[in-house]
Parts: structure tokens; sequence; C-alpha cells
């Protein structure tokens, strides 16, 4: 049962996005977070809205997937609108007022950026990154990235080493836990009855096991490891290097057009005052 | 012996006393030869060292006494530098027991690069290396898959290949086939023996007699010591020496042995089935 775990969120394909490489759709990411939050204008969010709606196109992946990722933080996005429709003070008399209630037709547009932003924030990213990118992919992008902080001694491959090792167990040690528990369910052991404090003891006769074997794997995987020739990441080449194509390049130059376009959309509209 | 690979001389080990308990001696003065190219067998019971001397073999444990000579070099001196016993790991490979414990990489072929990685050759070789082993154990068509879609067999493989792309001269199999089922162990032995066959110096521990069939050599250890050296054949015919060192004897070489003890004239040990079952039937049209 613990089997149908699917690791991180990736659905493998051939689209554009998936094809781009690993450290390109890093920065692709950071920019266009940053985008997201240059922009200050309605122009500018429906720029934003459009250019999302096309990176979903990009991805080929299906839209209800990614609308069912955004449920775990439906309520933060309610709770963000919420504060803003209510305590967003603007000028001129508010739209509705009862009571202590003032609501101006500041707040509302406010709390319709926020939602917007915060959707645009969790489609883009996911679509970006972990929709299109494999796990394994994605730790090589992020060791060549940032492979001159090695120089400052920052322990950037042995970062990467444990991810990647990381990744290979987790299949393991969960068909192992799966294991250990039909072990334990075998002696009469019940993990879904009776108070918090009582399922949570259960859990003991399973995470001690679980540990003992990880630690027993980990030895020896290192002394393996060593058999292999392994001594860190000094003098180690690479099978697979990555490659910048054009498309990448295609990718970073339309990413940073993406932003210039929002910052010309924020003073364009500051101009004809039409700011809100 | 002509062309001596490994060179045991008086090897002692011990492991170091733990808490108030005294150092338990594992190996007791061991000598040993084995020649270039060849297929040997170790067997032996639970605590028989045999295990440690193959961690002895791969430089994994240093030895309390003695020395340990391979392809002419002394991996034993105490006053080698961290580059070369580097340089000497990359000769001898080993492949243990659990396949899921060796694999690092999360898809196939990169794990047969790891090795290769390691020892920091250039982008293209490594490829030429991962292809050529993948085709030596027969798994190119794994080469994109993740270990853990794999059988125990299939991993242990891809195990010896992560191995054989490093080029050893010589690979230790440290009971590789006691976590496997029988299809998982006949895989893993087709290798060995294709290995084998192209030149590959071999040391094989086990437990399972007919494996130990398939060798040149045989060695059979009991508390720290080489108890017999031979061929097959040599070794399984003394059938009450192995069963005191706790090891029984394949089937087949039961058999004849009990038909001996009837009277029967069947001659000499048998240690492969296809050979019993001729015996069988000549001695049936008698």
């Amino acid at each position: 049962m613990l089997k149908d775990i699917t690791l991180g969120q990736y659905f493998p394909g051939n689209s554009i996005l998936h094809r781009l490489d690993p450290r390109v759709k890093i920065v692709l990411t950071v920019l266009y977070i940053v985008a997201l939050f240059l922009a200050k204008s309605m122009l500018s969010f429906v720029f934003i809205l459009c250019v999302t709606v096309l990176l979903v196109l990009l991805s080929r992946i299906n839209l209800r997937v990614i609308l069912k990722g955004m449920k775990p933080i439906l309520f933060i996005m309610v709770f963000t609108m919420i504060l803003n429709l209510f305590f967003t003070r603007g000028e001129g008399e508010p739209l509705v007022h009862v009571a202590f209630v003032r609501i101006y037709r500041e707040g509302i547009t406010t709390a319709v950026y926020m939602l917007v932003r915060i959707v645009c924030l969790l489609a883009g990213t996911s679509i970006l990154l972990t929709y299109t990118t494999s796990p394994i992919t994605l730790t090589d992008g992020i060791e060549q990235l940032l492979a001159p902080l090695s120089v400052l001694h920052v322990p950037v491959h042995e970062f990467a080493m444990m991810m990647t090792i990381a990744l290979r167990f987790i299949p393991t040690l969960i068909e192992e836990t799966d294991k250990i528990m039909s072990a334990q369910k075998a002696r009469g052991a019940d993990f879904t009855s009776g108070s918090l404090l009582h399922r949570v003891r259960a859990l003991i006769p399973i995470l001690i096991p679980l540990f003992v074997s990880a630690f027993r794997r980990a030895d020896e995987l290192a002394i393996a490891m060593e058999c292999r020739c392994y001594r860190g990441g000094a003098g180690r080449t690479r099978m697979n290097r990555l490659h910048m194509h054009i498309r990448d390049y295609g990718a970073l130059v339309c990413m940073v057009l993406f932003g210039a376009g929002i910052v010309v959309l924020n003073i364009y509209t500051s101009r004809i005052g039409y700011g809100l | 012996m002509t062309d001596p690979y490994l060179q045991i001389e008086n090897l002692s080990f011990s492991y170091p006393a733990q808490g108030e308990g005294e150092a338990a001696p594992v190996l007791h003065g061991l000598n040993l030869q084995i020649e270039r190219g060849s297929f040997v067998a170790v067997l032996g019971r639970n605590g028989s060292g045999k295990s440690t001397l193959a961690k002895l073999l791969g430089m994994i444990l240093t030895p309390t006494s003695g020395k340990i000579r391979m392809g002419g070099k002394e991996i034993t001196d105490p006053a080698l530098t961290e580059d070369e016993l580097f340089a000497l790991r990359a000769g001898v490979g080993m492949v243990f027991q659990n396949p899921d414990n060796q694999l690092v990489a999360t898809i196939v072929e990169e794990d047969i690069a790891f090795g290769p990685e390691n020892l920091g050759l250039a982008p293209e070789q490594i490829r030429a290396r991962v292809d050529s082993a993948l085709d030596t154990v027969g798994m190119r068509a794994y080469a994109k898959h993740a270990p853990h879609q794999l059988s125990g067999g299939q991993k242990q493989r891809i195990a010896i290949a992560g191995v054989i792309a490093m080029r050893p001269e010589c690979i230790l199999f440290d009971e590789s086939t006691a976590m496997l089922d029988p299809t998982g162990r006949a895989e893993v032995m087709q290798t060995v023996l294709a290995l084998n066959k192209e030149g590959i110096t071999e040391i094989f521990i086990t437990h399972n007699m007919n494996e130990a069939v398939l060798a040149d050599r045989v060695l059979v250890m009991d508390e720290g010591r080489i108890v017999l050296d031979g061929t097959p054949k040599e070794v399984f015919a003394q059938a009450d020496t192995l069963r005191g060192c706790g090891l029984g004897v394949p089937q087949v070489t039961e058999l004849f042995e009990v038909l001996r003890q009837q009277g029967l004239p069947v001659g000499e040990p048998v240690i492969s089935e296809e050979e019993g079952a001729e015996r069988l039937y000549a001695l049936l049209n008698q």
C-alpha cells in the first residue's frame, strides 16, 4: 500500500519544458518569481496570467493535475484574500460599510492580485521545475549550478551525492517499511485503533527495525562505494554532462523579456494613471 | 603454478577487542597462491573466516600480520599512500551479498558509470565502458530502469557490471548469490563463468556446493584455516572432512557415496548431475 506514494510530482513527458536544461529551469524559476513580485498593475497581472497559461500549454500537463496540486494551499489563498479584502484601506468612500467592516475598491483589487500571484507562483514553479524535471536531473542541475561555490568550501558535491542516495533508497525503504508492518501485524500489532498516543506508540516497533536496517544498509553501501574507488568529489568526472542548447538560451531570453515586459507595463500604467 | 596473481603469506587477522573481551582471532597464518585467470571457490560455514579473507583482499581491512601480494604489488605494505591504494583498489572489484546495498544511483546506467566516474575518466570513455559492461551482463535493455524495478538477480548483474566497468583484473564475490532465488542464482553464475572466460581472476565465496562445483579450484575454510584445497572432484571426495567443517556435499556426490557404501561398483566420486545420470544409466544396464 505504501508503494502507491509517488516521488516528488514528476510527470514524465517529452515537451519542450521537459527537455530544457535543469540549470536553465532553476534560473527561469527564480526569474519568474522575481517577475511575479515586480508586477503592480492590472495589465501586468493579465500578462502574467497569459504567460502562465502558455507555460501550462507548453508542458502538456493536464490542467486538472495542476489544479489538484493547489488544493493543499486553498486555505492560505482564501485567508490572504479575506485579510486583504478587509484590511486594505483606500482613498475615497468605502464600497461597503456595515458596522466596523469597511471594504474599499483597493481592497478588492489587492485581494484579486494576491490570488493571481499565489496561483501563478504555484502553477509556474511546479510546471517549470517539479512537474517537468525528474528529481535526479534536478539534483544534477543543482550540483552543476552551485559547483562554483565549492571554491568557498561549500560541500556541493556531498550534498548532491546525499540527494542521489536518498532518492535511490526511498523506494527500498518504503518496501522495507511495508514488510516490517506486515510482520508486526502478523504478531498482533494494531496501527489503526486507540488514542493518538496509542497509535504513535504502535509505530515504535516499526521505526526501530527500520532504523537498524537503514544503518546497516548505510554501512554496507559505504564499503561498496569505497570499493568502487569513491573518495569524494575531487578528481571525479561525470558520464552525462549537461549541454546548453539553442532552446535553453531561447528560454532564458524569453524569461528576461517577460520580466522586462512586466516592468514596462508597470511604468506604462502609472503614466496613464490607471495604476490599479 | 606459472603465473601467480595472488600470493598470501602467513596472513593473520583478529578483530579488535571489544570492551573486556579479548581480541578474536579470525585467520591463523594463511598461505595461499592463486593463479592468474583462475576461478576459485571458497567454501566454509559462518565464522570460518571466508568473508574476512575477502575483505582483506578487497583492502577494506588491514591484516594483523602477514603479506598479500596482488598482481606483483604488495597491497598490505603500510607505506602505501592514499593514491597508491586508490590505484590498487581499481584493480580489484568486489560484489557483495545484498544487491540493494551496492547500487548508488537511481538509474542503472548511471550506477554502472559510478566507478569509472570516480576514476576520473573522460565522459566518452565512461560511456563506452558502461555500454560494454551492460552488454557483458546482458542488461542493455534495462539501461534506463530504476534499480528498484529489477529482480534480485538483475540487480546483482548490475552490481557486477558496475565492477567490470572499472576493468579489474580480479573480482571477489562475497556470497553474492546468497540472497537470490534459483533463477537469480543461475543468471549470476552464468555471468561469473563468462567473465572468467574473458580472463578475469575470480574468487567466489559461497555456501552453495552446486556453485562451488563449477570452479577450477575449491578451498574449504574452517576456523580461520584452509582445510581442503583442490579441484572440485578432489575436495568433494572428502565427504567426511567436509561434514566436519559443517558443510555438506552436492546431492549427487552423496548419492554415489551411499551407493558405494552399499557395495556397488560406482567408481570414483561424481560431482555433476549429468555425469551421475550417465554413471547410473551404465550401472543399471550392467
